[in-house]
Protein backbone atom coordinates (compact mmCIF):
# COMPACT_ATOMS: atom_id res chain seq x y z
CA UNK A 1 0.00 0.00 0.00
CA UNK A 2 1.65 3.53 -0.86
CA UNK A 3 2.24 5.97 2.01
CA UNK A 4 0.71 9.11 2.95
CA UNK A 5 2.03 12.07 3.97
CA UNK A 6 1.65 13.27 7.52
CA UNK A 7 1.76 17.83 6.66
CA UNK A 8 0.70 19.08 10.13
CA UNK A 9 0.08 17.62 13.88
CA UNK A 10 -1.47 19.44 16.59
CA UNK A 11 -2.05 19.12 20.63
CA UNK A 12 -4.70 20.65 23.28
CA UNK A 13 -2.50 20.07 26.32
CA UNK A 14 -3.68 16.79 28.25
CA UNK A 15 -4.98 17.82 31.88
CA UNK A 16 -8.05 17.69 34.19
CA UNK A 17 -9.38 20.95 32.64
CA UNK A 18 -13.29 19.97 32.77
CA UNK A 19 -13.89 22.21 29.56
CA UNK A 20 -15.90 20.89 26.69
CA UNK A 21 -13.97 18.64 24.88
CA UNK A 22 -14.70 20.31 21.29
CA UNK A 23 -13.16 23.23 22.55
CA UNK A 24 -9.85 20.41 22.81
CA UNK A 25 -10.53 19.27 19.49
CA UNK A 26 -10.56 22.17 17.66
CA UNK A 27 -7.43 23.64 19.70
CA UNK A 28 -5.81 21.04 18.06
CA UNK A 29 -6.86 20.80 14.75
CA UNK A 30 -6.23 24.54 14.20
CA UNK A 31 -2.65 23.94 15.59
CA UNK A 32 -2.70 21.12 13.23
CA UNK A 33 -3.37 23.05 10.17
CA UNK A 34 -1.52 25.92 11.39
CA UNK A 35 1.70 23.34 11.53
CA UNK A 36 0.33 22.01 8.16
CA UNK A 37 -0.29 25.82 6.35
CA UNK A 38 -3.32 24.38 5.20
CA UNK A 39 -6.85 26.21 5.55
CA UNK A 40 -9.74 24.49 6.54
CA UNK A 41 -11.47 24.90 3.76
CA UNK A 42 -8.74 22.94 1.48
CA UNK A 43 -9.48 19.96 3.91
CA UNK A 44 -11.87 17.31 1.99
CA UNK A 45 -12.66 14.99 4.73
CA UNK A 46 -12.72 15.36 8.82
CA UNK A 47 -12.25 11.82 10.40
CA UNK A 48 -12.88 12.10 14.12
CA UNK A 49 -12.36 9.74 16.98
CA UNK A 50 -15.17 9.39 18.87
CA UNK A 51 -15.54 10.05 22.54
CA UNK A 52 -18.87 8.04 24.66
CA UNK A 53 -18.83 10.07 27.43
CA UNK A 54 -19.16 13.34 26.38
CA UNK A 55 -23.12 12.93 25.08
CA UNK A 56 -24.56 13.02 21.34
CA UNK A 57 -21.71 15.32 19.92
CA UNK A 58 -19.24 12.70 20.82
CA UNK A 59 -20.93 10.16 19.17
CA UNK A 60 -20.32 11.99 16.33
CA UNK A 61 -17.44 13.43 16.90
CA UNK A 62 -16.75 14.21 13.20
CA UNK A 63 -18.95 16.54 12.64
CA UNK A 64 -19.07 18.11 15.70
CA UNK A 65 -15.65 19.24 15.33
CA UNK A 66 -16.35 20.28 11.66
CA UNK A 67 -19.31 22.37 12.88
CA UNK A 68 -16.56 24.26 15.53
CA UNK A 69 -14.59 24.78 12.59
CA UNK A 70 -17.68 25.98 10.58
CA UNK A 71 -20.04 23.89 8.23
CA UNK A 72 -18.17 24.00 4.58
CA UNK A 73 -19.38 20.92 3.06
CA UNK A 74 -16.68 19.22 3.62
CA UNK A 75 -16.78 15.07 3.94
CA UNK A 76 -17.32 13.67 6.98
CA UNK A 77 -17.02 10.61 9.11
CA UNK A 78 -16.51 9.38 12.86
CA UNK A 79 -15.19 6.25 14.44
CA UNK A 80 -15.17 4.35 17.71
CA UNK A 81 -13.14 1.41 18.41
CA UNK A 82 -12.37 2.24 22.33
CA UNK A 83 -8.85 2.85 22.87
CA UNK A 84 -7.63 2.50 18.99
CA UNK A 85 -10.10 5.14 18.06
CA UNK A 86 -7.82 7.38 16.99
CA UNK A 87 -5.82 5.49 15.04
CA UNK A 88 -9.13 3.88 13.04
CA UNK A 89 -10.17 7.62 12.32
CA UNK A 90 -6.98 7.60 10.79
CA UNK A 91 -7.25 4.30 8.79
CA UNK A 92 -10.38 5.47 7.95
CA UNK A 93 -8.38 9.18 6.23
CA UNK A 94 -6.30 6.85 4.56
CA UNK A 95 -8.34 4.85 2.73
CA UNK A 96 -10.42 8.10 1.51
CA UNK A 97 -7.04 9.60 0.35
CA UNK A 98 -5.55 6.29 -1.22
CA UNK A 99 -9.03 5.68 -3.17
CA UNK A 100 -8.54 9.60 -4.56
CA UNK A 101 -11.96 10.52 -2.52
CA UNK A 102 -10.00 13.06 -1.42
CA UNK A 103 -6.39 14.83 -1.67
CA UNK A 104 -6.09 15.64 2.46
CA UNK A 105 -7.40 15.33 5.35
CA UNK A 106 -7.57 16.11 8.79
CA UNK A 107 -7.87 13.56 12.19
CA UNK A 108 -8.89 14.71 15.17
CA UNK A 109 -10.08 13.42 18.03
CA UNK A 110 -10.77 15.25 21.77
CA UNK A 111 -12.18 13.70 25.74
CA UNK A 112 -13.34 15.33 28.57
CA UNK A 113 -12.96 12.18 31.15
CA UNK A 114 -14.65 12.13 34.49
CA UNK A 115 -12.76 11.07 37.81
CA UNK A 116 -11.86 7.84 39.18
CA UNK A 117 -12.17 4.63 37.03
CA UNK A 118 -13.65 4.34 33.67
CA UNK A 119 -17.22 2.68 34.21
CA UNK A 120 -19.71 1.10 31.88
CA UNK A 121 -22.44 3.43 31.07
CA UNK A 122 -25.84 3.57 33.53
CA UNK A 123 -28.20 0.98 33.28
CA UNK A 124 -28.75 -2.83 33.12
CA UNK A 125 -27.79 -5.13 30.66
CA UNK A 126 -27.02 -8.24 31.50
CA UNK A 127 -25.90 -9.35 28.07
CA UNK A 128 -23.10 -6.87 28.09
CA UNK A 129 -19.98 -8.51 28.82
CA UNK A 130 -18.81 -5.08 30.43
CA UNK A 131 -21.46 -4.63 32.34
CA UNK A 132 -20.95 -7.63 33.80
CA UNK A 133 -17.57 -7.88 34.66
CA UNK A 134 -17.98 -4.73 36.70
CA UNK A 135 -21.50 -5.99 38.16
CA UNK A 136 -20.53 -9.63 39.00
CA UNK A 137 -16.68 -9.51 39.96
CA UNK A 138 -15.86 -6.14 39.91
CA UNK A 139 -13.03 -5.91 37.43
CA UNK A 140 -12.04 -2.49 36.80
CA UNK A 141 -9.56 -2.14 34.08
CA UNK A 142 -6.62 -1.98 36.84
CA UNK A 143 -7.77 -5.57 37.92
CA UNK A 144 -6.94 -6.99 34.29
CA UNK A 145 -3.45 -5.21 34.38
CA UNK A 146 -2.84 -6.37 38.05
CA UNK A 147 -3.54 -9.90 36.35
CA UNK A 148 -0.79 -9.23 33.68
CA UNK A 149 1.71 -7.76 36.02
CA UNK A 150 1.80 -11.07 37.91
CA UNK A 151 1.64 -13.42 35.65
CA UNK A 152 5.00 -11.21 34.09
CA UNK A 153 6.42 -11.73 38.02
CA UNK A 154 5.42 -15.58 37.85
CA UNK A 155 7.09 -16.13 34.13
CA UNK A 156 9.91 -13.64 33.46
CA UNK A 157 10.92 -13.05 37.61
CA UNK A 158 10.29 -9.24 36.93
CA UNK A 159 9.76 -7.42 40.02
CA UNK A 160 7.65 -4.36 41.56
CA UNK A 161 11.12 -3.05 40.92
CA UNK A 162 11.11 -3.42 37.08
CA UNK A 163 7.68 -1.96 37.09
CA UNK A 164 8.54 1.35 39.18
CA UNK A 165 11.72 1.99 36.61
CA UNK A 166 9.30 2.04 34.12
CA UNK A 167 7.53 5.13 35.81
CA UNK A 168 10.93 7.03 36.79
CA UNK A 169 12.18 6.46 32.93
CA UNK A 170 8.67 7.84 31.64
CA UNK A 171 8.47 10.63 34.21
CA UNK A 172 12.13 11.52 33.15
CA UNK A 173 11.02 11.93 29.26
CA UNK A 174 7.87 13.90 30.51
CA UNK A 175 9.69 16.81 32.33
CA UNK A 176 10.47 17.95 28.54
CA UNK A 177 6.74 17.71 26.91
CA UNK A 178 4.46 20.75 27.49
CA UNK A 179 1.74 18.52 26.04
CA UNK A 180 1.93 16.13 29.07
CA UNK A 181 0.05 16.63 32.10
CA UNK A 182 2.34 15.30 34.44
CA UNK A 183 6.21 17.00 34.03
CA UNK A 184 7.53 15.85 37.48
CA UNK A 185 10.57 13.62 37.79
CA UNK A 186 9.48 10.75 39.87
CA UNK A 187 12.10 8.58 41.64
CA UNK A 188 12.00 4.93 42.80
CA UNK A 189 10.85 6.08 46.69
CA UNK A 190 7.74 8.06 45.00
CA UNK A 191 6.23 5.06 43.16
CA UNK A 192 6.66 3.10 46.11
CA UNK A 193 4.85 5.28 48.99
CA UNK A 194 2.10 5.38 46.32
CA UNK A 195 -0.87 3.33 47.14
CA UNK A 196 -1.30 -0.23 45.52
CA UNK A 197 -4.63 0.11 43.82
CA UNK A 198 -4.74 -3.57 41.83
CA UNK A 199 -1.93 -5.52 43.26
CA UNK A 200 1.18 -6.11 42.37
CA UNK A 201 0.31 -2.08 40.33
CA UNK A 202 0.72 0.74 42.50
CA UNK A 203 -0.98 4.30 42.12
CA UNK A 204 1.42 6.00 39.87
CA UNK A 205 2.33 2.88 37.90
CA UNK A 206 -1.65 2.85 36.49
CA UNK A 207 -2.34 5.48 33.92
CA UNK A 208 -5.15 8.43 35.01
CA UNK A 209 -7.88 9.68 33.15
CA UNK A 210 -7.41 13.35 31.19
CA UNK A 211 -8.96 16.22 29.00
CA UNK A 212 -7.05 16.82 25.82
CA UNK A 213 -7.17 16.55 22.05
CA UNK A 214 -5.31 15.71 19.43
CA UNK A 215 -5.03 16.47 15.25
CA UNK A 216 -2.97 15.55 12.40
CA UNK A 217 -3.48 16.64 8.83
CA UNK A 218 -2.48 13.79 6.38
CA UNK A 219 -2.28 13.99 2.45
CA UNK A 220 -1.51 12.26 -0.60
CA UNK A 221 2.58 12.23 -1.72
CA UNK A 222 1.01 14.09 -4.56
CA UNK A 223 -0.39 16.72 -2.81
CA UNK A 224 2.35 17.16 -0.25
CA UNK A 225 4.65 18.45 -3.24
CA UNK A 226 1.77 20.06 -4.78
CA UNK A 227 2.33 21.88 -2.00
CA UNK A 228 6.26 22.24 -1.91
CA UNK A 229 6.78 19.30 1.04
CA UNK A 230 9.33 17.10 -0.88
CA UNK A 231 10.36 15.19 2.45
CA UNK A 232 7.14 14.41 4.86
CA UNK A 233 7.03 12.57 7.41
CA UNK A 234 4.87 9.22 5.93
CA UNK A 235 2.51 7.14 7.31
CA UNK A 236 3.80 3.29 6.14
CA UNK A 237 1.41 1.21 7.67
CA UNK A 238 -1.72 0.92 9.71
CA UNK A 239 -2.86 -2.09 11.93
CA UNK A 240 -6.20 -2.44 13.14
CA UNK A 241 -6.32 -5.90 14.37
CA UNK A 242 -8.80 -8.03 15.94
CA UNK A 243 -7.40 -11.31 17.72
CA UNK A 244 -7.70 -14.77 16.22
CA UNK A 245 -9.90 -17.67 17.60
CA UNK A 246 -8.97 -19.00 20.05
CA UNK A 247 -7.36 -16.16 22.11
CA UNK A 248 -6.07 -17.72 25.15
CA UNK A 249 -5.12 -14.40 27.14
CA UNK A 250 -7.82 -13.01 29.29
CA UNK A 251 -8.61 -9.62 28.25
CA UNK A 252 -10.61 -6.78 29.34
CA UNK A 253 -13.70 -6.81 29.44
CA UNK A 254 -14.21 -10.31 28.87
CA UNK A 255 -15.38 -12.95 31.91
CA UNK A 256 -13.25 -15.84 30.49
CA UNK A 257 -11.16 -16.83 27.33
CA UNK A 258 -11.52 -18.79 24.38
CA UNK A 259 -11.44 -22.44 25.37
CA UNK A 260 -8.97 -24.19 23.30
CA UNK A 261 -10.26 -27.46 23.52
CA UNK A 262 -11.02 -27.35 19.58
CA UNK A 263 -8.24 -25.23 18.05
CA UNK A 264 -4.59 -24.60 19.03
CA UNK A 265 -4.41 -21.15 19.90
CA UNK A 266 -1.96 -19.16 17.47
CA UNK A 267 1.65 -19.11 17.80
CA UNK A 268 1.43 -15.30 17.27
CA UNK A 269 -0.47 -14.01 20.17
CA UNK A 270 -2.93 -10.96 19.55
CA UNK A 271 -0.72 -8.08 20.63
CA UNK A 272 2.66 -9.76 18.57
CA UNK A 273 0.12 -10.12 15.50
CA UNK A 274 0.06 -6.14 15.28
CA UNK A 275 2.91 -5.12 15.27
CA UNK A 276 3.54 -7.98 12.87
CA UNK A 277 1.02 -6.57 10.95
CA UNK A 278 2.47 -2.74 9.99
CA UNK A 279 5.64 -4.24 10.02
CA UNK A 280 4.55 -6.68 6.85
CA UNK A 281 2.82 -4.06 5.28
CA UNK A 282 5.62 -1.79 5.69
CA UNK A 283 8.72 -4.31 4.26
CA UNK A 284 10.15 -3.07 7.81
CA UNK A 285 11.31 -5.11 10.60
CA UNK A 286 11.50 -4.14 14.59
CA UNK A 287 15.03 -3.60 13.80
CA UNK A 288 14.58 -1.19 11.52
CA UNK A 289 12.76 0.47 14.39
CA UNK A 290 14.26 4.09 16.30
CA UNK A 291 11.74 4.88 18.46
CA UNK A 292 8.51 3.78 19.64
CA UNK A 293 5.29 5.27 21.61
CA UNK A 294 3.14 2.14 23.54
CA UNK A 295 0.19 2.10 25.11
CA UNK A 296 1.28 2.40 29.07
CA UNK A 297 -1.90 1.81 30.56
CA UNK A 298 0.43 0.48 33.45
CA UNK A 299 3.77 0.42 33.77
CA UNK A 300 4.26 -3.83 33.40
CA UNK A 301 2.24 -3.38 29.99
CA UNK A 302 5.37 -1.15 28.30
CA UNK A 303 7.51 -4.15 29.22
CA UNK A 304 4.92 -6.37 27.43
CA UNK A 305 4.96 -4.33 24.71
CA UNK A 306 8.88 -3.83 24.59
CA UNK A 307 8.35 -7.80 23.44
CA UNK A 308 5.16 -7.77 21.51
CA UNK A 309 7.04 -5.37 19.11
CA UNK A 310 10.08 -7.63 18.65
CA UNK A 311 12.48 -5.33 20.44
CA UNK A 312 13.83 -8.09 22.44
CA UNK A 313 12.48 -11.87 23.03
CA UNK A 314 10.13 -12.69 25.82
CA UNK A 315 11.45 -12.17 29.33
CA UNK A 316 13.61 -10.00 28.16
CA UNK A 317 12.31 -6.35 28.63
CA UNK A 318 13.68 -6.10 32.01
CA UNK A 319 17.19 -6.62 30.67
CA UNK A 320 16.13 -3.64 27.63
CA UNK A 321 14.91 -1.30 30.64
CA UNK A 322 17.85 -1.93 33.46
CA UNK A 323 20.84 -1.48 30.46
CA UNK A 324 18.97 2.08 29.56
CA UNK A 325 18.09 0.79 25.78
CA UNK A 326 14.79 2.08 25.64
CA UNK A 327 15.96 5.45 27.68
CA UNK A 328 16.36 8.72 25.52
CA UNK A 329 19.52 8.29 24.45
CA UNK A 330 19.79 4.48 24.35
CA UNK A 331 19.20 1.79 21.25
CA UNK A 332 15.30 1.88 21.03
CA UNK A 333 13.72 4.87 22.89
CA UNK A 334 9.99 3.86 24.32
CA UNK A 335 7.34 6.65 25.12
CA UNK A 336 9.83 9.51 24.42
CA UNK A 337 6.52 11.38 25.18
CA UNK A 338 6.57 10.11 29.02
CA UNK A 339 3.60 8.11 27.43
CA UNK A 340 0.30 7.43 29.05
CA UNK A 341 1.72 7.31 32.98
CA UNK A 342 2.27 10.97 32.13
CA UNK A 343 -0.54 11.89 29.79
CA UNK A 344 -3.33 10.19 31.81
CA UNK A 345 -5.82 8.48 28.60
CA UNK A 346 -7.68 11.23 26.54
CA UNK A 347 -9.22 8.16 24.93
CA UNK A 348 -10.25 9.34 21.28
CA UNK A 349 -6.71 11.26 21.52
CA UNK A 350 -4.48 9.32 22.36
CA UNK A 351 -3.74 7.20 19.52
CA UNK A 352 -3.63 10.48 17.54
CA UNK A 353 -1.29 11.94 20.07
CA UNK A 354 1.37 8.77 20.09
CA UNK A 355 1.47 10.61 15.99
CA UNK A 356 2.09 13.68 17.01
CA UNK A 357 4.82 12.38 18.99
CA UNK A 358 6.75 10.91 16.40
CA UNK A 359 6.10 13.32 13.81
CA UNK A 360 8.41 15.46 15.82
CA UNK A 361 10.20 12.89 16.54
CA UNK A 362 11.39 11.91 13.16
CA UNK A 363 10.85 15.56 11.93
CA UNK A 364 13.63 16.47 14.90
CA UNK A 365 11.19 19.04 16.05
CA UNK A 366 10.75 17.08 19.47
CA UNK A 367 13.58 19.08 21.29
CA UNK A 368 14.85 18.32 24.27
CA UNK A 369 13.29 14.84 24.34
CA UNK A 370 14.34 14.34 20.85
CA UNK A 371 15.86 11.10 19.68
CA UNK A 372 18.97 11.49 17.36
CA UNK A 373 18.44 10.59 14.02
CA UNK A 374 15.03 8.86 14.53
CA UNK A 375 13.90 7.45 11.13
CA UNK A 376 11.29 4.60 11.34
CA UNK A 377 8.29 4.45 14.61
CA UNK A 378 6.29 2.69 15.80
CA UNK A 379 3.18 2.90 18.01
CA UNK A 380 1.03 0.45 19.28
CA UNK A 381 -2.15 0.92 21.30
CA UNK A 382 -5.33 -1.51 22.58
CA UNK A 383 -8.74 -1.32 23.15
CA UNK A 384 -11.48 -3.03 24.57
CA UNK A 385 -13.34 -5.54 22.89
CA UNK A 386 -10.46 -7.08 20.31
CA UNK A 387 -9.29 -3.87 19.15
CA UNK A 388 -5.34 -3.76 18.73
CA UNK A 389 -3.78 -0.91 16.44
CA UNK A 390 -0.23 0.56 15.66
CA UNK A 391 0.65 2.82 13.11
CA UNK A 392 4.16 2.79 11.66
CA UNK A 393 5.60 6.18 9.94
CA UNK A 394 8.75 6.90 8.51
CA UNK A 395 10.93 9.27 7.24
CA UNK B 1 -33.88 -9.75 58.44
CA UNK B 2 -31.07 -11.61 60.00
CA UNK B 3 -28.54 -12.65 57.04
CA UNK B 4 -29.29 -16.52 57.16
CA UNK B 5 -32.97 -16.40 56.71
CA UNK B 6 -32.57 -14.27 53.84
CA UNK B 7 -33.27 -15.80 49.74
CA UNK B 8 -30.35 -16.37 48.56
CA UNK B 9 -30.17 -15.79 44.41
CA UNK B 10 -27.71 -15.14 41.77
CA UNK B 11 -27.43 -11.39 41.38
CA UNK B 12 -28.13 -12.24 37.71
CA UNK B 13 -29.61 -15.53 36.71
CA UNK B 14 -27.94 -17.96 34.49
CA UNK B 15 -24.02 -17.90 35.21
CA UNK B 16 -23.60 -20.39 38.27
CA UNK B 17 -26.09 -22.66 39.94
CA UNK B 18 -26.95 -22.30 43.85
CA UNK B 19 -26.56 -25.77 45.29
CA UNK B 20 -24.35 -27.48 48.01
CA UNK B 21 -21.62 -27.64 44.91
CA UNK B 22 -21.92 -24.73 42.80
CA UNK B 23 -21.11 -24.46 38.93
CA UNK B 24 -20.63 -21.75 36.74
CA UNK B 25 -23.12 -22.53 33.94
CA UNK B 26 -21.38 -22.56 30.81
CA UNK B 27 -21.80 -22.98 26.89
CA UNK B 28 -20.34 -26.57 25.09
CA UNK B 29 -20.66 -26.37 21.28
CA UNK B 30 -21.88 -29.93 20.24
CA UNK B 31 -19.63 -30.96 17.34
CA UNK B 32 -16.26 -28.83 18.05
CA UNK B 33 -16.51 -29.44 22.17
CA UNK B 34 -15.12 -26.28 22.59
CA UNK B 35 -16.57 -24.53 25.49
CA UNK B 36 -17.38 -20.46 26.80
CA UNK B 37 -18.46 -18.98 29.27
CA UNK B 38 -21.10 -17.04 30.05
CA UNK B 39 -22.96 -19.44 27.53
CA UNK B 40 -25.29 -16.19 26.49
CA UNK B 41 -22.25 -14.40 25.31
CA UNK B 42 -20.67 -17.39 23.36
CA UNK B 43 -16.56 -17.51 22.10
CA UNK B 44 -15.32 -16.30 19.42
CA UNK B 45 -14.67 -19.55 17.25
CA UNK B 46 -15.43 -18.47 13.51
CA UNK B 47 -15.91 -22.73 12.37
CA UNK B 48 -19.10 -22.70 14.54
CA UNK B 49 -21.86 -20.99 12.38
CA UNK B 50 -24.21 -24.61 12.07
CA UNK B 51 -22.79 -25.77 15.44
CA UNK B 52 -25.55 -25.84 18.35
CA UNK B 53 -24.66 -24.54 21.20
CA UNK B 54 -25.89 -26.69 24.70
CA UNK B 55 -25.83 -25.50 28.11
CA UNK B 56 -23.35 -27.53 30.31
CA UNK B 57 -21.83 -27.14 34.07
CA UNK B 58 -18.44 -26.59 33.87
CA UNK B 59 -15.44 -28.29 35.90
CA UNK B 60 -15.74 -27.34 39.42
CA UNK B 61 -12.20 -27.59 39.82
CA UNK B 62 -9.54 -25.34 38.71
CA UNK B 63 -5.99 -23.64 39.10
CA UNK B 64 -4.89 -20.32 39.33
CA UNK B 65 -3.63 -18.42 36.06
CA UNK B 66 -2.74 -14.83 37.95
CA UNK B 67 -4.34 -12.82 40.81
CA UNK B 68 -4.93 -9.19 41.80
CA UNK B 69 -7.07 -7.12 44.33
CA UNK B 70 -9.12 -3.92 43.98
CA UNK B 71 -8.02 -1.93 47.18
CA UNK B 72 -10.13 1.14 46.07
CA UNK B 73 -13.79 0.31 45.35
CA UNK B 74 -15.30 -0.82 41.78
CA UNK B 75 -17.32 1.81 40.62
CA UNK B 76 -21.55 1.05 39.87
CA UNK B 77 -22.61 -1.22 38.32
CA UNK B 78 -20.39 -2.47 41.10
CA UNK B 79 -21.94 -2.41 44.58
CA UNK B 80 -19.09 -2.04 46.88
CA UNK B 81 -19.97 -3.05 50.72
CA UNK B 82 -19.45 -0.18 53.31
CA UNK B 83 -17.16 -0.11 54.50
CA UNK B 84 -15.02 -1.41 51.47
CA UNK B 85 -13.50 -4.67 52.54
CA UNK B 86 -10.67 -4.86 49.21
CA UNK B 87 -12.06 -7.97 46.79
CA UNK B 88 -9.49 -10.16 45.32
CA UNK B 89 -9.74 -11.67 41.79
CA UNK B 90 -8.14 -14.69 40.21
CA UNK B 91 -8.75 -15.75 37.26
CA UNK B 92 -8.55 -19.68 36.71
CA UNK B 93 -7.48 -22.48 34.22
CA UNK B 94 -10.00 -24.76 33.98
CA UNK B 95 -8.24 -28.12 32.77
CA UNK B 96 -11.05 -29.85 30.69
CA UNK B 97 -12.65 -26.95 28.93
CA UNK B 98 -9.31 -25.26 28.51
CA UNK B 99 -10.06 -21.83 29.62
CA UNK B 100 -9.34 -18.97 31.98
CA UNK B 101 -12.38 -17.48 33.75
CA UNK B 102 -12.07 -14.34 35.65
CA UNK B 103 -14.17 -14.40 39.32
CA UNK B 104 -13.68 -12.93 42.89
CA UNK B 105 -11.62 -15.30 45.60
CA UNK B 106 -13.95 -16.41 48.50
CA UNK B 107 -13.81 -13.89 50.87
CA UNK B 108 -11.29 -14.39 53.72
CA UNK B 109 -8.77 -14.16 51.65
CA UNK B 110 -5.97 -11.61 50.36
CA UNK B 111 -3.81 -11.61 47.59
CA UNK B 112 -0.89 -12.88 50.17
CA UNK B 113 -2.56 -16.06 50.31
CA UNK B 114 -2.43 -16.92 46.97
CA UNK B 115 -0.35 -18.45 44.45
CA UNK B 116 0.25 -19.04 40.88
CA UNK B 117 -1.14 -22.93 39.88
CA UNK B 118 -2.88 -23.03 43.57
CA UNK B 119 -6.12 -25.42 43.41
CA UNK B 120 -9.49 -23.49 43.68
CA UNK B 121 -13.46 -24.75 43.78
CA UNK B 122 -16.30 -22.64 42.67
CA UNK B 123 -18.50 -21.54 45.45
CA UNK B 124 -20.70 -18.95 45.81
CA UNK B 125 -20.58 -15.40 47.76
CA UNK B 126 -22.43 -12.56 48.84
CA UNK B 127 -21.93 -9.79 46.34
CA UNK B 128 -24.62 -7.45 47.95
CA UNK B 129 -27.92 -7.83 50.13
CA UNK B 130 -31.06 -5.51 50.57
CA UNK B 131 -33.88 -6.53 53.46
CA UNK B 132 -34.98 -9.69 52.21
CA UNK B 133 -32.36 -10.86 49.96
CA UNK B 134 -28.60 -12.04 49.38
CA UNK B 135 -27.60 -11.34 45.93
CA UNK B 136 -24.73 -13.77 45.02
CA UNK B 137 -21.96 -14.28 42.47
CA UNK B 138 -19.79 -16.97 41.70
CA UNK B 139 -16.45 -17.10 44.03
CA UNK B 140 -12.87 -19.05 43.51
CA UNK B 141 -12.11 -21.09 47.01
CA UNK B 142 -8.55 -22.22 47.36
CA UNK B 143 -8.15 -25.46 48.37
CA UNK B 144 -6.05 -27.14 51.17
CA UNK B 145 -2.51 -28.20 49.56
CA UNK B 146 -2.61 -31.83 49.04
CA UNK B 147 -6.36 -31.56 48.80
CA UNK B 148 -7.56 -34.55 46.37
CA UNK B 149 -10.75 -32.41 44.62
CA UNK B 150 -8.10 -30.64 42.39
CA UNK B 151 -7.66 -33.79 40.21
CA UNK B 152 -11.64 -34.25 39.59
Amino acid sequence: MEDIAILGVGMHPWGKWGRNFVEYGTFAAKKALEDAQIEWNEIGFISGAITVRCGYPGYVAGSTMARALGFNGTQVASSYAACASGATALSVARGQILSGACDVALVVGADTTPDGFLSPNDGVRTDDTDWLRFHMVGATNPVYFGLHARRRMELYGATSEDFALVKVKNSKHAVFNENARFNKEYALEDVYSSPVVSDPLRLLEICTTSDGGAAVVVSSLDYARSVGVHDPVRISAIALNTPTYPDSLIDLPYLATDSSVAATPNEVGFKESIGKHVYEEASLGPEDVDVAEVYDLASSMELDWYEQLGFCKPGEAESLLRDGSTSIGGRIPVNPSGGLGAFGEAVPAQAIAQVCELNWQLSQKAGKRQVEGARVGITANQGLFGHGSSVLLRR
Amino acid sequence: MPEETKIRVPAVEGFFTVDNEPHLIGGRYKKSGSYCFPKNLGGSDPNVSDDELEEVLLSRYGKIWSYTNSAYPPPPPFIASEPYEPIVIAAVELEEEKMVVLGQVANGYSVEDLSIGMSVEVDTGLLYEDSEHCYLTWMWRPLPEGSNKDKK
